[in-house]
């Protein structure tokens, strides 16, 4: 099994579509570092205005914790697009090749074949979210430095402390690994349907686009699925950044608002994981294996 | 007859509009005050505004003769109320032209004091109206409610201590008006259902924001550069 998992995390790595993603992230977040650099005093002006009509704001806000915040913001709606191009092609791209049908006539289960593209393609994620980590945060604390960090929420803004944050972004991107091994969970089932890899990818990638929406869409028919959705709660992350306040409207450090929250997300996205895998385990000891 | 009674009538509106002139308690208080040509104070500061959660932070407030005056939190963000540069009642008092009239007498914080009502003469000045509650004995004003022309009416309640001699508080509660806030849930990428809309009274209750700021210690007359106040 060990040696399985080794083989196909080399396969991943060996293709070049696989570095499509980190030069993408890589891509964007510099992109948006240089923006921000530049003309980053304009950009928290305009956010901004609503507020400094009444208050007046002094101090870094546009320090790296804030550009992670931003680049977070942007980028984990759009990465599961990149991780569905690996994800996806795991079984389909084998059933292009003709290598499937080879590699099942090694002595080895369908079960253990198919658990070791799996944890594969999770290992993928995690290196990915990793790397977005060391770019988005670590990066951007090296640029820009760090403060307390002000965030615009729809009806009310939080203010942390500068101590208390970098625990914040520790389980927003463990509660991130959560979400995108959910993506790439579903894009590798999907993969078990295709012998090519584009219907697998574009499958996903439609998938999460139309759950998305409906997740985004306010209209009380779809508030009854919404709960279901997977794409609901991928954004759970952000909960790490809301603060609990007393009585006297004083924020506690070292809190979180709602923390129940994030453990039910995590509860949905792991029992979407599991069941994807439950599935995927299913379709393929019954396939007949063709190409 | 007439002109006696002309004579009476006219003494009697010389008199109460003498009796209503507050200018010498004012200028008393104003010398107090300005015994203190500059300070550093160390403390803590409570921003309370319905739609901002933030910690107490620990704040350094500066201030200079004739209205220089800075509240600055070591390495993190502040956040103050527009025209916040008049938390401190030198700057309020700053003004060397006003009218100061009567407006009778006033119990704050369960002590007497006396209601002046400062009217500045400069009629291009951001203060309208400023409304003191001056305890006559001390010479201390504890309480300040200021009308201005861009950034609303705001209000100071002051609370004495170990520096009352120079006419310091040790306790400052700022209340003002905030505006509505609200950002649409596509920017804030915000998937949670609609809160329950507020009554009319929670909307105005929210519409009252109070910074208030404890301070532990000032240094006084130590001499200050202009630099601190430099954004």
């Amino acid at each position: 099994m060990w040696t399985l998992f080794q083989i196909e995390v080399y396969k991943i790595f060996r293709r070049p579509r696989t570095y499509i993603a980190f030069a993408a992230i890589t891509g964007l977040i510099g992109i948006i570092q240089f923006g921000l650099k530049l003309d980053g005093e304009q950009y928290v002006e305009f956010m901004m205005r609503d507020i400094t009509s009444s208050i007046t704001i002094e101090g870094n806000i546009l320090n790296g914790y804030q550009v992670c915040y931003i680049v977070l913001q942007v980028l984990l709606v759009h990465v599961p697009l990149l991780i569905a191009l690996v994800a996806a092609d795991m079984i389909s791209g084998e059933a292009n090749m003709g290598t499937l049908r080879l590699l099942l006539t090694k002595p080895i289960s369908r079960d253990a074949f198919l658990v070791a593209k799996f944890m594969a393609t999770m290992v993928y994620t995690l290196l990915l979210l990793i790397w977005l980590a060391i770019l988005a945060l670590f990066l951007n604390m090296l640029i820009f430095g760090t403060d307390d960090l002000f965030l615009l929420k729809s009806s009310y803004i939080v203010l942390l402390r500068e101590n208390d944050i970098f625990w914040r972004y520790c389980g927003a991107f463990a509660f991130a690994a959560l979400a995108m091994s959910t993506v790439a969970a579903l894009g590798f089932l999907l993969s078990l349907f295709a012998n090519n890899s584009i219907g697998p990818i574009v499958a996903t990638m439609s998938i999460i686009v139309f759950l998305t929406i409906l997740s985004t869409l306010n209209i009380p028919l779809f508030s009854y699925v919404k709960p279901y959705l997977f794409t609901t709660h991928m954004i759970g992350w952000k909960e790490f950044f809301d603060i609990k306040v007393n009585a006297s409207n004083e924020a506690l450090s070292g809190t979180i608002q709602h923390p129940m929250r994030i453990v039910q997300s995590a509860m949905v996205l792991l029992t979407h994981i599991v069941l994807f895998l439950l599935i995927s385990i299913w379709v393929f000891r019954k396939k007949d294996i063709l190409s | 007859m007439k002109k006696i009674r002309l004579l009476v009538f006219s003494c009697m509106l010389v008199a109460g509009i003498q009796a209503q002139d507050m200018t010498p308690l004012v200028q008393k208080v104003r010398a107090k005050i300005e015994q203190v040509k500059d300070y550093v104070a160390v403390g803590t500061m409570k921003t309370d505004v319905s739609f901002i959660k933030a910690p107490i932070g620990k704040v350094k407030v500066y201030f200079k003769k004739p209205d220089l005056f800075s509240i600055k939190k070591e390495g993190g963000i502040s956040l103050l109320p527009k025209g916040g540069v008049s938390i401190n009642m030198s700057s309020l008092m700053a003004t060397t032209s006003f009218v100061a009239l009567s407006a009778g007498e006033a119990v704050v914080d369960g002590i007497k004091t006396r209601v002046v009502k400062l009217l500045p003469m400069n009629e291009n000045s951001e203060v309208i109206l400023t409304t003191l509650y001056i305890q006559e004995a001390t010479l201390l004003v504890l309480k300040a409610v200021t009308s201005t022309r861009e950034n609303g009416t705001y209000e100071m309640t002051m609370q004495y201590g170990a520096y009352q001699q120079y006419g310091l508080p040790d306790k400052v509660i700022f209340s003002f008006n905030t505006k509505d806030y609200k950002l649409p849930k596509g920017i804030t990428l915000e998937f949670e259902e609609e809160t329950k809309p507020l009554t009319e009274a929670e909307k105005i209750k929210n519409r009252k924001g109070r910074v208030e700021i404890n301070y532990s210690a000032f240094t006084i007359n130590q001499g200050l550069a202009d630099a601190v106040f430099k954004k």
